[in-house]
């Protein structure tokens, strides 16, 4: 199944890429899981995703906490701590 | 109401605005956050302001709806700029309307206090020796932590 993922700020900055759509084997379809396979890609990737503290995610467009399942189609995003206003 | 815009916002016409609601709106409290000149010993030269576009607006009307449950108040007013702003310009504003002052009061720091740590913005501070991401503060989640007693 296909997601888009999107990436802002300091965390875009850094791996060079602001959106992507990525598949995923229906068994590995969690926020977890795609956090573990884009940490595979390289050192860059592993050091972004490295602290929990660090990467805030939005599923569809809402703030998550917690480790959640996906759905093909849904809209994933990583981005450090808000600092608007 | 929430706007998410580029351009400048007029602070009056928007008080005026939230007083015209009606004869029954016996207060308005306002926010307007400036940019700084400096940060720290460094003189800025601009701030960007990135947002995530699809997310911005629904987790700013989240945050209105909620103030609107939690106190009794007509109306609540956000207007939020993005984009390259200078030294001095106005970045956001959050108007509250209503009958009494202390809802008033306690909404709109309520608001100001839960967009800076949930709203999807980042601020970038550009100066002559080059750009910087500006870090969160602890002490903006803990202003925002503190109404999840109340």
């Amino acid at each position: 199944m296909r997601i888009k993922v999107c990436y802002f700020a300091r965390l875009r900055e850094q791996l060079g890429v602001s959106d992507e759509f990525i598949n995923l084997p229906d068994h590995c379809a969690s926020i977890s899981s795609v956090r573990a396979l884009l940490q595979k890609r390289d050192e860059t990737w592993h050091q972004a995703f490295a602290s929990d503290q660090s990467v805030l995610t939005a599923l569809n467009h809402e703030m998550v906490t917690s480790d959640q399942q996906l759905e093909a189609g849904d809209e994933l995003a990583f981005f450090p701590p808000v600092t608007g206003g | 109401m929430i706007r998410l815009q580029t351009e400048d916002f007029d602070t009056g016409a928007e008080i005026n605005a939230l007083h015209s609601m009606g004869s029954h709106i016996g207060a308005v409290v306002s926010f307007v956050g400036f940019v700084r000149e400096f940060s720290g010993e460094s003189r800025l030269d601009a701030i960007e302001l990135e947002h995530y576009p699809q997310m911005t607006q629904k987790s700013l009307e989240h945050i209105a709806a909620e103030a609107q449950s939690r106190w009794n108040i007509e109306r609540v007013i956000i207007i939020h700029r993005v984009g390259r702003l200078a030294p001095d310009e106005q970045i956001v504003f959050v108007g509250v309307a209503s009958s009494h002052r202390s809802e008033a009061f306690s909404a709109c720091e309520f608001v100001i206090d839960r967009l800076k740590t949930q709203a999807p913005f980042w601020k970038k501070e550009c100066f002559s020796t080059g750009d910087q991401w500006v870090d969160a503060k602890l002490s903006d989640t803990s202003k925002s932590d503190r109404w999840k007693s109340n």
